[in-house]
């Protein structure tokens, strides 16, 4: 028989694994979208080496597992970063997988931005410039916003993706909600209950953001 | 003001401006016709460099395009231009349309923008739709409003490319009136355009492009008193049109 009588006393140190993925996701998002967009902005740029490198560094991202990435940088941050610095810099398992989330992220911004840019139109492009404005004011003032604003759906969409899998920091250790609840359940012996209970709240939550991110894009498109 | 001199431009190795040389004085309308795909446009958006040429210049006020040299958002920003699709900002209200390159380009406060901005707001009779977004404006309105914001600039020239061919035909006056208007007060004025009514009324001189050459140049009495002197493809293309 189930029992998740367990759960209720462990509420507190579930919290705390959700404040955890919640930071980790909204983090790893606001970094990916910066890092992102000028991502996009290399690879719309008219000088091909820009172009290509953020090209290639797109598509590497794309090709490999995000567990990988999380693992690799969580032995390589420190690497580097004592390599740059010349001492030794702990950096914890929450930077490594924050730095990682921010990269790996990039790389799908990067495509949703440079469509969202591509679907502005070029009499945009022309009108800025013809009122003297240079590149940098025409993308930050004229494009980038009605840009962001066609591809806000996606933007969320895309961040529902990475709230269900910051679960993967599980790897190096860090406590987010699955690993607290695995955690939780694995003290007091009831890990399958808690494991439900995680799959549960997962669940409701991405199921209802998905469900308002539809909602949305029809008020969008209207 | 505009001197156009040997424009040459290719997309690939089609030609779609040839050897194009033609003047614009100051205060002087000239109107530039032509069927579709004779480059009218292209050359009018070659005056302020948004289309790139591969030969020849155009020397706007004394600056050279071709020169590498030329600051071309500082020159544009001299130069106003109204296009096909109106272009307005559609993220901004209208007042914001009107001040963002008086702020951003110009460096001008951002009271002193908005007054000059509500001021060419009234002048073209919308001062009503200050705080609306583009899109709750009909196409004609949307036009006035795309005048207005390159007037806000103090261009020395402005520049229109087909600006009623997007529009309803009843509305169509209302931005023909504007631009009569404007060219009553002397401002220097290159329109690519079809409406020769407009032509009659304010031109000075008037050109016309078949296949990427200017093939007709010559002052708006010429052109139209003296049918029969015209280029042959001229004609064709005055009888097509004037029929109605």
């Amino acid at each position: 028989m189930m029992d998740f009588s367990g759960i209720i006393p462990s509420l507190p140190g579930l919290w705390n694994g959700m404040l955890m993925t919640l930071q980790l996701m909204v983090l790893g998002v606001i970094g990916g979208i910066v890092l992102g967009t000028i991502l996009a902005l290399c690879r719309l740029s008219s000088n091909k080496l820009l172009s290509n490198l953020a090209g290639a560094y797109v598509n590497y991202f794309r090709s490999i597992p995000l567990l990988l990435v999380i693992t690799w940088f969580y032995l390589a941050v420190p690497f580097i970063l004592r390599w740059i610095t010349g001492e030794d810099t702990p950096v914890g398992a929450f930077t490594s997988c924050l730095i990682a989330f921010m990269m790996f992220e990039a790389a799908y911004f990067c495509e949703i931005v440079r469509a969202g840019v591509q679907s502005i139109s070029k009499g945009q492009m022309g009108a800025a410039q013809a009122l003297g404005m240079n590149y940098g004011q025409t993308m930050r003032l004229i494009i980038l916003p009605q840009a962001f604003r066609k591809m806000t759906p996606l933007l969320l969409q895309q961040s529902i993706i990475l709230f269900q899998d910051t679960s993967l920091v599980y790897a190096v250790g860090l406590v987010d909600f699955l690993n607290s609840a695995r955690a939780s359940g694995d003290i007091i012996g009831r890990s399958n209950e808690f494991l439900v209970f995680a799959g549960f709240v997962y669940f409701v939550i991405s199921f209802s953001a998905s469900f308002l991110v539809k909602r949305l894009q029809k008020r969008l498109t209207v | 003001m505009i001197s156009i001199k040997n424009v040459n431009k290719w997309y690939g190795d089609f030609q779609v401006l040839t050897d194009c040389t033609t003047e614009v004085k100051k205060g002087e309308v000239v109107v530039v016709c032509g069927p579709s795909g004779s480059g009218k446009s292209t050359l009018i958006k070659c005056v302020n460099a948004l289309e790139p040429f591969q030969k020849g210049d155009v020397v706007v006020d004394g600056t050279s395009i071709a020169d590498p040299k030329t600051n071309l958002p500082k020159l544009r920003s001299r130069v106003g231009m109204v296009f096909q699709h109106f272009e307005l900002f559609p993220h901004l209200t209208i007042t914001e349309n009107l001040t963002i390159a008086q702020i951003k380009v110009l460096g001008r406060s951002k009271e002193e923008a908005t007054k000059k901005g509500l001021q060419l707001l009234e002048r073209v009779g919308l001062s009503a739709h200050a705080h609306k977004h583009p899109g709750q404006l009909s196409g004609g309105q949307q036009q006035r409003v795309a005048i207005a914001r390159a007037l806000a600039m103090d261009p020395i020239v402005m520049l229109f490319d087909e600006p009623t061919s997007a529009l309803d035909p009843e509305m169509v006056n209302e931005v023909l009136d504007v631009m009569v208007q404007l060219a009553h007060e002397g401002m220097t004025m290159m329109c690519v355009t079809h409406e020769m009514g407009f032509a009659r009324k304010v031109a000075n001189r008037v050109i016309f492009m078949d296949k990427g050459m200017i093939i007709e140049d010559c002052q708006k009495e010429e052109f139209f008193g003296n049918t029969g002197a015209r280029h042959e493809r001229t004609q064709h293309f005055l009888a097509k049109i004037l029929q109605h």
